[in-house]
């Protein structure tokens, strides 16, 4: 649904919707999956983004979303001074992820490691600063960051589903989409729950107290 | 949001209504939040447009490659030329501020695109100078070039890697004619011949610039794309009507955009990119950014 806000916006700093606004919102979707700024990161830039992602700014502007800046954050010009001065690891690599169509244009993978916790995820911008995250540790996702998100990784038990969305509407939570993945029978299952509200901490922990529960984290809508 | 600019003309004539009070009524029910709240947030967009005026016209600004900038301000303060002290030399420096601030990594309001960010702003801002609209007006004529750009990205593409600069300047161009001619006073009919007689002056348009940086042209398409707006404004105003109507316009724009080489397309891979002026530059400027 085409949205009279998405046409008149967002406020950005420039100079691309696609290059820089949807980079800036990638680097923030990484930095959700480690709960924080992280102490590393590698940044492999695809196709475009690795063609001419300097002239446009991608570089500042993903590591801008890993600082937990917003697209419209005047810091984003002096993201990579403040790396350096905060002596954070991040590395930047050209690298090809695949062919188009497959592979969009402008895709990235980032590995991102804070306190001896890693997690990887490729994500791609579409253009007017709208976002696709296709994969998470693996996991085949579709995140478009217009919703908060709760991602996890849970052994595949029977129930798991009713007990977790049990917990959500309990916390008046209330879920837009909500899709499952496994690699295979048995294994781990990887949930991504939209929802319209933040969800709570409390929530959180108390999905993540559930013992089958490897990991969960929380992704803050970052446009839409 | 309506997939016809058709319909909502029919529906804003049908009721004796502005486009702006139809497509604001529609994007309440869509997203379902209240109509004052949608007003609120176009008029912080006004805002950060007003803004980045504002600051693009200092003329201290240049972009990351240093390939554009301080052109803005060259129009504001030159006595030259026969447009000085008209509208149009307003529109005109406007358009090219907030383009200068966009590619200078400033904050700007990406409507429809950060390419294309420059042409509404300059019309509606540099208009509003020399013409009596309050807040509310010019808050209306954000609403209705929604409603334009919304049809736009539905039908064909607000893309440049999609569909060439058309769909980026091109369709701000149609915008920016459509919400100005309602915020003057024309009919939501007017309003229709208005997007038509200024997307089609901007059909074919290419998307072509130097080492792929939104610097040049895209500035100067800006500035261009503003005065296509003011003279389809100009016509649609004096009740000039244009036979294809603004829907079937921007289906031809998307289908050249369709048969569009690649090269043409945000690949940098030909038109002005591909001159040997325009081949030099982009070396000579990508090397200083790497350096730093």
């Amino acid at each position: 649904m085409v949205s009279l806000l998405d046409i008149i916006g967002p406020v950005m700093v420039g100079p691309s919707s696609s290059h820089t606004a949807g980079a800036c919102r990638l680097g923030r979707i990484a930095r959700d999956l480690v709960a924080g700024t992280p102490e590393q990161a590698l940044i492999e830039l695809h196709g475009s983004f690795a063609r001419t992602g300097e002239g446009h700014g991608t570089d500042k502007a993903i590591v801008g979303g890993l600082l937990g800046f917003r697209p419209d954050d005047e810091r984003l010009r002096e993201a990579l001074g403040i790396m350096e001065r905060e002596g954070l690891d991040f590395r930047f690599e050209k690298t090809t992820l695949g062919d188009e169509p497959a592979v969009h244009p402008n895709t990235v993978r980032i590995t991102v490691t804070r306190q001896h916790r890693q997690h990887v995820m490729v994500g791609a911008s579409l253009g007017a600063g709208r976002i696709r995250v296709s994969e998470i540790d693996g996991y085949p996702v579709e995140v478009d960051g217009s919703h908060h998100a709760i991602v996890l990784v849970a052994e595949d038990i029977r129930g798991s589903i009713a007990r977790i969305t049990g917990l959500l509407s309990e916390d008046g939570v209330n879920i837009a989409t909500l899709r499952l993945t496994r690699k295979h029978r048995g294994g781990d299952a990887f949930m991504v729950i939209e929802v319209d509200d933040p969800p709570a901490d409390a929530v959180l922990a108390a999905i993540r107290a559930l013992e089958w529960v490897r990991w969960t984290h929380r992704i803050e809508k970052v446009g839409g | 949001m309506y997939h016809a600019l058709e319909d909502a003309i029919r529906a804003a004539e049908s009721r004796g209504t502005t486009l702006a009070a139809v497509a604001l009524e529609i994007e309440a029910r869509d997203q379902g939040r209240p109509v004052a709240e949608i007003r609120e947030a176009l008029g912080r967009a006004l805002q950060v447009m007003r803004g980045a005026v504002e600051r693009g016209l200092v003329g201290d600004l240049r972009s990351n490659s240093g390939l554009v900038g301080g052109d803005a301000a060259k129009l504001r303060t030159a006595a030259a030329g026969p447009l000085a002290d008209t509208v149009f030399r307003e529109v005109l420096m406007r358009a090219l501020a907030v383009q200068e601030v966009n590619a200078a990594m400033g904050v700007i309001v990406a409507a429809p695109t950060a390419g294309g960010a420059g042409v509404l702003p300059g019309v509606l801002l540099g208009l509003a100078t020399r013409h009596a609209v309050d807040e509310d007006r010019l808050v209306d004529a954000l609403a209705t070039a929604g409603l334009i750009g919304a049809v736009v990205a539905q039908r064909a593409s607000l893309s440049g890697a999609e569909g060439g600069c058309q769909a980026e300047t091109g369709a701000a161009a149609g915008m920016a004619a459509g919400a100005a001619t309602e915020m003057l006073g024309g009919t939501p009919t007017q309003v229709g011949h208005a997007v038509a007689l200024a997307q089609q002056g901007t059909l074919g348009l290419v998307c072509d610039p130097l080492g792929g940086l939104v610097e040049l042209p895209c500035v100067f398409r800006n500035a261009t794309g503003a005065a296509i707006a003011l003279a389809a404004i100009e016509m649609a105003l004096a009740g000039i009507t244009f036979a294809i109507p603004a829907d079937e316009v921007i289906d031809t724009m998307g289908e050249i955009g369709r048969d569009m080489d690649v090269r043409y397309r945000e690949t940098a891979g030909g038109g002005l990119a591909q001159t040997p002026t325009g081949r030099r530059l982009a070396k000579e400027r990508l090397t200083q950014i790497r350096r730093g």
